[in-house]
């Protein structure tokens, strides 16, 4: 650990697109009324495709635009206060009260109006949050609202009747759509968006994955700007053709030993999604030459991958690729149910023993040396089984940090504590700063 | 009345006698989705797990500490052998705090039977129905393994007929609180609802029926003072309770998990067992974690406020409580627009009697004040 390597290091050619994307995404929610597109609005945790038959839409994510309000404290500061000055708590879902204030002061992070939706369409995953989240929307707005919910199934177990009862309500989602806006639902569009959906999953998972390799391709800075084109467009053709060309890229730099951070010498990941205004943390342990090589939570978030029962860690195979045909209506809600129900997410939501299996798991397969915890007081369902997981990784060997924050709530966040606390995990793992 | 009370507080004690007598098996469980007829009818004893209002510190290590009070003072006294009586847990899907207190609870207590049950938080689908009684179906089975005996119809409608009559007898007394002088106070509703949770519902129903029969019997000249209703999370914070109606008011209804909430509705019965009670938990009036995306709660709160002409109300909550966060807002505001003032209190696992009191004090003069 105390021997420093060098590698060749560049920026992604990737990356410029991948910011376009991202800033198209979001401004396609200002234009989409005038455009004639419907808007509809939920859990980044939705399938994206469901909406796909009524024909043009913008999905509007709530997670992701909570996380972006989060990069920016002054915005943020007035959208809490917003949530808060309606007696909203400050200990809920920090992204939560940073969309619901944005909505109360009509105002839109990245110009204008807040999008009014058509309609809410949520996959309910958090018993902290998405229906509820969305009941509050939909009662300000009087806009309907619709909410499928995931049942909490033990891990690795299928039984038919979960996957009908996930299903089924997927059927009566797109009944309800047809009658909420009147227009005839296309299968074949709800087919193709599902083909990209799982295409964009399976793509986004493999390419956390490729991080496997060291020197580290990606860093974990860089990942995290470019998976909400997953959350936002994932059921599109440019999320598809957009992961391809980074998964190829990234591929390319492994075979060139292109290293994210060129002095790689300590390769440590996290479990869940940092303070959105501190990233620069993990550019400052760079310094020691650390590079962060993953996160749980946004490699199966957004992501998919199968973690299987002796702990290999594999890319998810699309439902087409396990020879499960797309032809019909009844085929692509299904395997959406499916794709949903073997998410590692959700099934570490079912089971913290699970979550801390999977993070173990994780951490072996980028083959880490510590992990450093993020008890996110923004995210009551994120932090479900941490402190288990902890001490299951301690008893697996990994070194871990804990730090304590809150990833949309910059009010929640030490900054100079949780440097100094990793400054000093660090420290302990035998790292000293680089030389600059 | 005080034999609820004194169960509820010695009720480690009442369930290790009831296992020495019976031979039966006791499971804990963490919350009243829990459908208790299918344990009951497997000749368990079904308890809830409470916490001890103890401050504690065996739990950091296992939960958040942002997860609410209740549910690490649960997993606390797992942690601490006081529920060392237990054979096994089970679970129904509520919030995620809970999940958490059960979950660790078996990481680091081994006990020979855990079961979660996915009840279903769309209960507004039409699909959740039928999906809830495949989960009871793999409840009633897992049940049967355990005890290594077969749960028969003539089971369940015999513990079917207990539940409802213990559900049917504490509404009757709980409706007897509509009166100008109620018989009975909001403290020793909230004992005999407590006392329910730990008990034998056959045993339960028992010192129900003779409350019932002496009701009439009851000397009570006490005057009611503002009459008050209690809403919000789990609570079982008796000592609360004494205190509000030691001020000159009367806790005369309530909408929370240890009152209305866990009695308020009966097994409707059918032919299909496990559908009935399905139906059954699918209606109960819901916890806010389930009242989405209409609000089911809001018609049966108000109508509780008439029925029994509640003057003012306290909202309770345990801190970190997401589901009921969701909701006091929108009901506070509610209760404004009815004229119906309110006190908004958080709870922790140690209950600041004496700033509460200061505050209800406030809320109750300024009540007095508006009757006048």
């Amino acid at each position: 650990m105390g021997i420093q390597s060098k590698y060749k290091s560049k920026p992604l050619d990737c990356w410029q697109k991948g910011k376009e994307l991202r800033l198209n995404y979001y401004k396609s929610l200002i234009t989409a009324r005038e455009e004639g597109r419907l808007l509809v609005s939920g859990s980044g945790a939705s399938c994206l495709a469901l909406p796909a038959g009524l024909g043009d839409f913008v999905y509007f994510s709530g997670e992701p635009y909570g996380a972006s309000i989060g990069y920016d404290p002054a915005f943020s500061l007035e959208a809490m206060e917003a949530a808060e000055a309606r007696g909203y708590a400050r200990d809920m879902c920090g992204y939560m009260r940073n969309y619901w204030g944005s909505m109360f002061l009509d105002r839109y992070y990245f110009g204008g109006p807040f999008p009014k939706p058509d309609f809410f369409l949520t996959r309910h995953l958090c018993d902290a949050g998405h229906g509820k989240w969305y009941q509050v929307c939909k009662e300000y707005y009087d806009v309907p609202l619709f909410v499928y919910e995931q049942p909490v199934t033990p891990p690795g177990v299928r039984f038919e009747d979960v996957i009908e009862y996930l299903a089924s309500q997927l059927y009566d989602s797109i009944e309800w759509m047809e009658k909420i806006t009147g227009r005839k639902y296309d299968d074949e569009k709800l087919i193709e968006a599902s083909r990209n959906f799982f295409k964009s999953e399976a793509l986004w998972g493999e390419i956390c994955l490729l991080n496997q390799a060291i020197p580290a391709p990606l860093d974990l800075k860089s990942e995290l700007a470019l998976m909400p084109i997953a959350i936002g467009i994932r059921h599109q053709p440019e999320a598809v053709a957009f992961y391809e060309a980074l998964r190829d890229e990234v591929k390319d730099r492994i075979a060139n030993q292109i290293a994210a951070v060129g002095d790689e010498r300590c390769r440590l990941m996290t479990d869940l999604t940092p303070p959105w205004n501190f990233l620069k943390m993990f550019r400052y342990f760079e310094k020691y030459g650390v590079v962060f090589v993953g996160i749980w939570v946004y490699c199966i978030n957004s992501g998919q991958i199968e973690i299987r029962e002796d702990g290999v860690v594999l890319p998810a195979k699309t439902p087409e690729e396990r020879n499960m045909p797309l032809n019909n209506r009844a085929d692509a809600l299904r395997a959406i149910a499916l794709w949903h129900l073997e998410s590692p997410l959700s099934q570490a939501f079912s089971s913290p023993k699970r979550k801390a299996f999977d993070i173990i798991a994780l951490a072996k397969y980028w083959r880490c040396e510590g992990v450093v915890m993020h008890y996110n007081r923004g995210c009551p369902l994120c932090t479900l089984g941490s402190p288990e997981a902890k001490l299951e990784l301690q008893k697996a060997g990994f070194p871990v940090a804990i730090y304590e924050g809150n990833f949309a709530d910059f009010r929640e966040l030490d900054e100079s504590q949780v440097l100094d606390r990793l400054e000093t995990f660090i420290q302990s793992l035998g790292l000293s700063k680089l030389e600059d | 009345m005080d034999r609820f009370r004194e169960i509820f507080d010695k009720r480690h004690d009442y369930a290790r006698e009831w296992k020495a007598r019976t031979g039966g098996r006791v499971l804990g469980y963490f919350c009243t989705y829990l459908p208790e007829e299918l344990a009951y009818a497997a000749g368990a004893l079904p308890v809830r797990i409470f916490g001890s209002h103890q401050p504690q510190d065996v739990t950091d290590r296992h939960i958040y500490s942002m997860y609410c009070p209740y549910c690490r003072d649960c997993l606390a006294q797992g942690l601490l052998g006081k529920y060392d009586y237990l054979d096994g847990i089970a679970k129904a899907r509520s919030c995620i705090h809970m999940r958490n207190a059960f979950a660790s609870w078996e990481l680091n207590i081994p006990l020979s039977y855990s079961h979660f049950i996915s009840t279903p938080s769309n209960i507004q689908s039409s699909r959740a129905k039928p999906f809830l009684i495949k989960e009871l179906d793999r409840f009633k089975k897992s049940l049967e393994e355990w005890t290594a005996k077969e749960i028969s119809q003539e089971d369940m409608e015999r513990a079917i007929d207990i539940y409802n009559t213990n559900r049917c007898l504490t509404k009757q007394l709980y409706m007897l609180r509509q009166r100008t002088i109620p018989p009975i106070l909001g403290a020793e509703a909230m004992d005999i609802v407590l006392s329910s949770q730990v008990m034998d519902k056959a045993e339960h129903n028992v010192l129900l029926q003779e409350i019932w029969q002496n009701i009439d019997q009851r000397q009570n000249e006490r005057d009611p003072g503002i009459r008050l209703m209690l809403i919000g999370s789990e609570d079982d914070d008796t000592e609360f309770v004494r205190m509000v109606e030691s001020l000159g008011a009367t806790i005369v209804v309530d909408e929370h998990c240890t009152g209305t909430r866990y009695f308020w509705n009966e097994v409707i019965s059918e032919e299909d067992k496990l559908a009935a009670i399905a139906q059954r938990y699918i209606e109960r009036p819901p916890c806010p974690a389930k009242d989405f995306p209409e609000r089911r709660r809001w018609p049966y709160i108000f109508k509780l406020i008439d029925d029994y002409h509640v003057q003012g109300v306290i909202l309770i909550q345990q801190k970190f409580c997401d589901p009921h966060e969701f909701d006091i807002p929108p009901l506070i505001a509610l209760l404004k627009e009815r004229n119906i003032p309110s006190l908004f209190l958080e709870f922790d696992i140690t209950t600041p009697i004496g700033q509460f009191r200061t505050r209800v004090e406030a809320f109750l003069e300024m009540l007095a004040m508006e009757v006048i």
